[in-house]
């Protein structure tokens, strides 16, 4: 007997929150950009706490992103956060860096991890590698095909997390190469002004693609050109049994990740509470639905599912 | 120079009054083919790492099967130069099919250790592999002493730093830390934290992360801004175009600092670099080392060292994050690199006191009245005019047109064999 995946989304704001509740959100991943990667909004730790709230009122789960890549400079901030966050009664926690295992254990938290290392979780073997060292959930790289996913899925002994829609950062560097690429051009408002900017994307002329980019405290992000869209292609990943399925609402406005939302839950609802005839019956219906609301230079595409790379 | 001392470790004594270093770091170079491999280590290496077929992350470089890397260590062993061979992809489930007997056979060549950033490996060599070393490579970016913990806890013998990592967070490594710390000290580098860039497998469908970076992060690129719906240019017609491509890392001066903090291995970069790259690089570093270790109070960063160096660059250069975050000046925008400022034209074979004469293997075009520069571990570089070259047979050449030809000419000063040639590129 195959469950629903999880319905995971990623809010700009509490005020979101509600709204992606009533589109049909089963979890929410939460966090600030001092300890947690390319999140769509920022919740400082107060917000957390209403986050949760609101969240478990309705009965569904909120994770905390630690998985930003830190140096020593930012390990004892790491540390009190962690043991601030563990009182919230979140869910679970998300990591990339071993230093968020030792500061659980250290403390003796044992709130579950989700191990999202992003570019590197490519293998069942290092799944399993870190679910036994506390993990319960892989988050798998999104460079991985339909087949990769589905193996690595068979056999895992945690939970496994794909992404299905939104975009990919495909490139964090420490250095703020926009800062110093204005800084080359002697453009000093608008060095004051990048990391307020999320408007900013790189144009690749030889592929007519754009990428986005932004500055943060972590640094300079980079991500794909295409939004990654699969609602019509789900079945496979619900066969499978992937047990969470994440829509990544960075750089997205809010009604459209509501909208989005609301149209996998009605994806999942379909395939889980009518069959597998019934989803087949929608699913141009659904990606059609999906392609009214994509804004006109965020082209839709189905990211590595069905593309393969050579090395 | 004003360093605490480290408690932890014995770095340095006082011996007749006179302050040395007892503990000198370890000096690592790549090497792409055997060859390579064999100059780094005559050159003074004490150890190489090395690419073998399977499993490692320059899918273009020159890499070594089984029976060469026997041979390498054959060839290391009276040097008592250490080999770690490269296996630090992260691995699909597709690539775990061969991995453990890979790993016997790494093992039974008598390398010293690998070079590993994927779990996967690190499991599968402790298990099926277990005289080999396990050293956690760049790829797995690690950036904070707690991580670095996390890895000595799980039985690692050594971790190579992320290339973002700067000296002061080093010695905090350290003093938290035992475990073998391994730094990059000069070569290229990724812009992105390693493991962290998937750019090639976006734009070319390459997964950079298993060899097939293509370096998409060296390309121009337009900056745009998205405003109402209308997209505005970023940058002016007289500047060049957006690009991430870092100058390339020299730390030669900062290696008595990190001789000071006590990192134990010093690292250059580049398996796909020339043996001239690989000689030039591995004989300057080395002499930096012993100079500064034998005596550190009078130790001097010599000129022709940092020109020496530069002879084989082709990039400009930089500290990175040693020292302080690098600013814009450390990356190149409108440049992609530039031709060596010399070429290697020729090997040693032989010397004959007597008769003054050198025997050569031709690696590139030379000709009678060339000026040529000679340069090896036993000799202070030297030049020199070419006067006649003879063949084999003892033909007259107008030029030593062939490579890899045999030649002969007259050089007043003594040379050694593997001592080398180079030329002034015009």
């Amino acid at each position: 007997m195959l469950n629903k995946p999880e319905l995971l989304v990623t809010p700009q704001s509490l005020a979101h929150i509600p709204a992606l509740l009533e589109a049909g959100a089963d979890a929410f991943i939460v966090g600030e950009q001092q300890f947690g990667l390319r999140l769509a909004g920022e919740f400082t730790l107060q917000d957390v706490k209403e986050a949760v709230a609101l969240v478990h009122a309705a009965g569904k789960k909120i994770y905390v992103a630690v998985n930003a890549i830190f140096h020593n400079d930012r390990i004892e901030a790491l540390d009190a956060y962690i043991a601030e966050v563990a009182k919230l009664q979140v869910d679970a926690f998300v990591f990339g860096d071993p230093a968020v295992i030792m500061a659980c254990r250290e403390q003796g938290i044992t709130i579950p991890l989700h191990w999202n290392p992003e570019t590197t979780a490519t293998n069942w073997f290092t799944a399993n590698y870190w679910g036994e060292r506390g993990a319960n959930r892989a988050v798998l790289a999104r460079e991985l095909s339909m087949d990769e996913v589905v193996e690595i899925k068979e056999n895992a002994e945690v939970a496994v997390e794909v992404q299905v829609h939104g975009m990919t950062c495909m490139f964090q560097s420490k250095r703020p190469l926009l800062g110093h690429y204005f800084l080359y051009q002697d453009k000093v408002m608008a060095i004051e002004n990048r990391k307020d900017n999320r408007n900013m994307f790189l144009h690749d002329d030889e592929r007519s693609n754009k990428y986005p980019i932004y500055e943060d405290v972590n640094g300079t992000h980079i991500f794909s050109p295409n939004d990654m869209c699969i609602i019509d292609e789900l079945d496979e990943l619900f066969e499978a049994g992937i047990d969470a399925f994440k829509i990544e609402g960075v750089l997205q406005t809010t009604t459209y990740v509501t909208k989005v939302t609301a149209l996998y839950r009605k994806a999942i609802d379909t395939f889980f509470d009518e069959g597998a005839e019934a989803y087949d019956a929608i699913r141009d219906e659904l990606q059609a639905a999906v392609e009214e609301i994509q804004p006109d230079h965020r082209p839709l595409d189905t990211g590595f599912i069905f593309k393969e790379t050579v090395y | 120079m004003a360093l605490a001392l480290l408690e932890n470790e014995k770095i340095r004594e006082v011996v007749n009054g006179k302050r040395i270093i007892t503990k000198k770091p370890e000096l690592l170079a790549p090497a792409g083919s055997l060859e390579k491999l064999k100059v780094a280590v005559h050159y003074g290496a004490d150890a190489v790492f090395i690419g073998g077929q399977e499993f490692g992350l320059r899918s273009n470089a020159g890499n070594f099967s089984i029976d060469e890397m026997r041979e390498a260590v054959a060839f290391a062993n009276p040097y008592h130069a250490k080999i770690y061979v490269t296996t630090n992809i992260f691995a699909h489930n597709e690539n775990m099919d061969g991995l453990k007997e890979y790993l016997q056979d790494i093992e039974s060549a008598g390398v010293t250790g690998i070079i590993v950033a994927d779990p996967l490996i690190i499991e599968t060599c402790r298990t099926y592999a277990p005289k080999l070393e396990i050293h956690l490579s760049t790829q797995q970016s690690l950036s904070n002493w707690k991580a670095v913990k996390y890895w000595k806890d799980e039985g690692l013998h050594r971790v190579v730093l992320a290339r973002e990592v700067g000296g002061e967070e080093m010695r905090l490594m350290k003093e938290k830390v035992d475990i073998e710390i391994e730094a990059f000290i000069h070569g290229a580098m990724c812009i992105a934290y390693s493991g962290r860039c998937v750019l090639s497998n976006h734009m070319t469908a390459r997964d950079s992360n298993r060899g097939g970076c293509c370096q998409s992060c060296r390309w121009d690129y337009d900056l745009y801004e998205l405003e109402d719906g209308e997209e505005k240019a970023l940058y002016e017609a007289n500047h060049e175009p957006f690009a991430m491509s870092p100058k390339d890392l020299k730390l030669v001066e900062a290696i008595p600092h990190m001789i000071e903090l006590g990192i134990d291995s010093l690292k250059i970069e580049g398996r796909m670099k020339s043996i001239h790259y690989v000689a030039t690089v591995v004989s300057v570093y080395r002499k930096v080392i012993d100079a500064y270790c034998a005596d550190p109070e009078n130790f001097k960063i010599k000129r022709e060292w940092l020109e020496e160096l530069d002879k084989c660059a082709n990039r400009d250069t930089a500290e990175a994050f040693f020292h302080d975050a690098p600013g814009h000046e450390e990356q190149m925008f409108g440049e992609h690199g530039r031709k060596t400022k010399y070429e290697f034209v020729g090997r040693v074979l032989a010397y004959d006191e007597e008769t003054q004469i050198v025997t050569l293997q031709q690696r590139n075009y030379f000709k009678p009245g060339d000026e040529v520069e000679f340069f090896g571990p036993e000799i202070e570089n030297f030049r020199i005019t070419i006067d006649e070259v003879k063949d084999e047979d003892g033909n007259v050449l107008d030029a030593a047109r062939h490579p890899l030809q045999i030649v002969t000419f007259k050089c007043p000063y003594k040379l050694y064999p593997e001592n080398m040639m180079r030329k002034e590129n015009d």
